[in-house]
């Protein structure tokens, strides 16, 4: 019935801001959606939103060329630009923006004023079922929750079969049992189907368990894309990095380069630590940073022996945070400051407490080297 | 009490206020969203009639309407007559003075409407036109009420525009607040009483319906924000 699209949507978008230009923000950036989706990754005021806004056509970029499958949707250099109701690009807003003055019926049918009662009726139907809204028809917005509120949105976008769609951080107000839900029908609708979807979060979470490919946005420009796994498990930049988690940041020096251990020596800055890291194209005494995640960092009360890791760095215990069911023990180290990840369990066997010695192990290939987001500007 | 005069005065309230639901929308639409920079001066024009003392709006309007202007003249050439002293007349003066109560509870019910539903109709694919007609006029259909019985009201209580626009003519152009000022003037109280009365418990039931609806409006269509 619903036959698959496999659609593809480009876009080259540039965008001035007068009101941002001050701090030097610029929109520029390239993307490809393929069918499936994207997640569109990045802090906030990264300019997610304006490059949904830009795609959907509420929004003129200064300059830009935005082509679904074969339709150009805008062409500043010719002069094209399709108007936001004929551009067939669906798109459900953070704030959702379903009509409070229409049943969950009628916000789901809105968008099919040129169907024929019949089809209508059926298309409506289907998609309450798909996102199992069905007993809410008849209820206003004002009535359902927000999870259901999404679910309305998500159904009203859908039923116009768009050709893609754009989602802006819709589930960012949910609790994580009601989001893989809505996640999962969402899913098994685009399976059939096979649209691009651009999916906006700033939610790693949502992003390993919704994306196929992830691009990461930051200051109006693309830092990194690929598989959510290879861009923020491995992130190449500091922005990522810090954005995927990364609690520990250096700024160093390469002090050696040993090419046959496939690995170089690094320096901390104001500090005599030194972390042996993956080999990267540095020459000795290049100013590199380092991230390591603070769950991939092992902490021992004794000096550990015989271990395969390289890193082994001893220092003091200088603070003991619990959250949850996670301790965040900072250790300090001749001017380096580090945090690692212990169970409470864990923390109570080593009777670890503030000013205890502690050796810190990390694997060399726990230590990402980030490229500098003013490097790549450059 | 003067019928012939509560009866024409209840005529020219409907027409003028229908002629301002359908003027004052597209006005109050433009007002709500246009860009343009020079937008205030235009705001300023149909407010002017709040301020303005009614005889210099209707003297104005009285030299507009004469023969040596130019739309004096062209609407003679239109319609064969001349506007002073008509129906006709009396209702183009009205409508240009109760504009703003028309315009402006329509422009803020407008402004009112929140701009993320207009866009989500624009990429649901309905056109600007029908997002007026399914989400924007629904959802300020008070201000639209508001503004019709306002306008509504506003005329069957003008008096210096008819005088000067409109004269004195019995059934022609004699208002019932015209009437009230000429049975004053003929000593007759107890007749200026009756039709003043029944302009008084008219004015206050308009009024009382308004805020009526206003009240329950409040609860009419709950906000539902859910930006965290």
């Amino acid at each position: 019935m619903i036959a698959p699209l496999h659609t593809i949507l480009t876009a080259r978008i540039r965008n001035d801001f007068p009101a941002a230009r001050s701090r030097g923000f610029r929109l520029d950036v390239e993307l490809t959606v393929p069918p499936g989706v994207t997640i569109l990754f990045g802090p906030s005021g990264a300019g997610k939103t304006t490059i949904l806004d830009c795609l959907a056509g509420l929004t003129r970029p200064d300059a830009g060329r935005i082509v679904l499958n074969d339709q150009v949707l805008l062409d500043s250099a010719a002069g094209i630009q399709v108007p936001a109701e004929r551009r067939r690009v669906g798109y459900v807003f953070q704030s959702l923006a379903l009509f409070p003055h229409l049943s969950v019926q009628r916000n789901v049918e809105y968008g099919l004023g040129h169907v024929s009662d019949s089809e209508r009726q059926q298309r409506v139907r289907e998609l309450l079922e798909a996102f199992r809204i069905a007993p809410l028809a008849e209820r206003r917005p004002a009535q359902i929750s927000g999870g259901e509120g999404q679910r309305v949105a998500l159904a009203r976008a859908l039923v116009t079969e768009p050709h893609a769609l754009l989602l802006d951080e819709p589930l960012a107000a949910l609790d994580l049992a009601t989001k893989a839900h809505i996640i999962e029908d969402l899913r098994a609708w685009n399976a059939r189907r096979r649209i691009p979807v651009l999916y906006v979060t700033h939610s790693q979470r949502e992003a390993f368990a919704l994306g196929e490919r992830l691009i990461a946005i930051d200051e109006g420009r693309v830092l990194a894309q690929g598989s959510p796994h290879e861009v923020l498990q491995m992130p190449e930049h500091e922005t990522v990095a810090q954005i995927a988690g990364f609690e520990n940041i250096f700024d160093a020096n390469v002090t050696a380069v040993n090419e046959s251990s496939g690995t170089m020596t690094c320096r901390l800055v104001r500090s005599s630590v030194e972390l042996e890291v993956p080999l990267a194209r540095s020459a000795p005494g290049a100013a590199v940073r380092i991230a390591i995640r603070a769950g991939d960092i092992l902490l021992a009360a004794a000096p550990p022996v015989l271990l395969s890791a390289r890193n082994v760095i001893y220092g003091h215990i200088a603070s003991l945070e619990q959250t949850g069911t996670r301790v965040v023990a900072q250790v300090e180290s001749d001017g380096a400051q580090f945090l690692a990840d212990l169970t409470p369990g864990a923390c109570d066997a080593l009777a670890l407490s503030p000013g205890r010695e502690a050796w810190l192990v990390i694997k060399s290939h726990s230590c990402f080297l980030l490229q500098r987001a003013q490097a790549q500007k450059a | 009490m003067n019928w012939s005069a509560i009866l024409l005065t209840l005529k020219l309230a409907a027409v003028v206020s229908l002629i301002l639901l359908a003027v004052g929308l597209p006005i109050a639409y433009w007002l709500a969203h246009t860009r343009w920079r020079w937008k205030f001066l235009a705001e300023a024009v149909v407010a002017l009639p709040l301020v303005l003392p009614p005889t210099v709006l209707g003297f104005y309007m009285l030299v507009a309407f004469g023969p040596r202007s130019p739309f004096g003249r062209s609407w003679e050439s239109l319609f064969g007559s001349t506007l002073p002293f008509t129906f006709q007349g009396l209702v183009v003066a009205s409508v240009l003075y109760s504009l703003p109560f028309a315009v402006q509870p329509f422009a803020a019910a407008f402004t009112a409407v929140d701009p993320k539903l207009l866009q989500a109709s624009s990429v649901l694919g309905v056109s600007r036109m029908r997002t007026f007609f399914r989400v924007t006029l629904p959802l300020s259909v008070v201000g639209v009420i508001t503004g019709f019985v306002l306008s509504f009201a506003h005329t069957l209580g003008e008096f210096g525009v008819v005088l000067m626009v409109g004269g004195n003519i019995p059934g022609v152009t004699r208002t019932a607040s015209i009437d009230i000022y000429d049975q004053v003037q003929a000593l007759d109280y107890s007749a200026a009483n009756q039709t003043a009365l029944a302009l008084l418990a008219f004015s206050f039931v308009v009024l009382s319906l308004i805020y009526g609806l206003n009240r329950k409006a409040r609860f009419q269509w709950p906000t539902s924000d859910r930006k965290p």
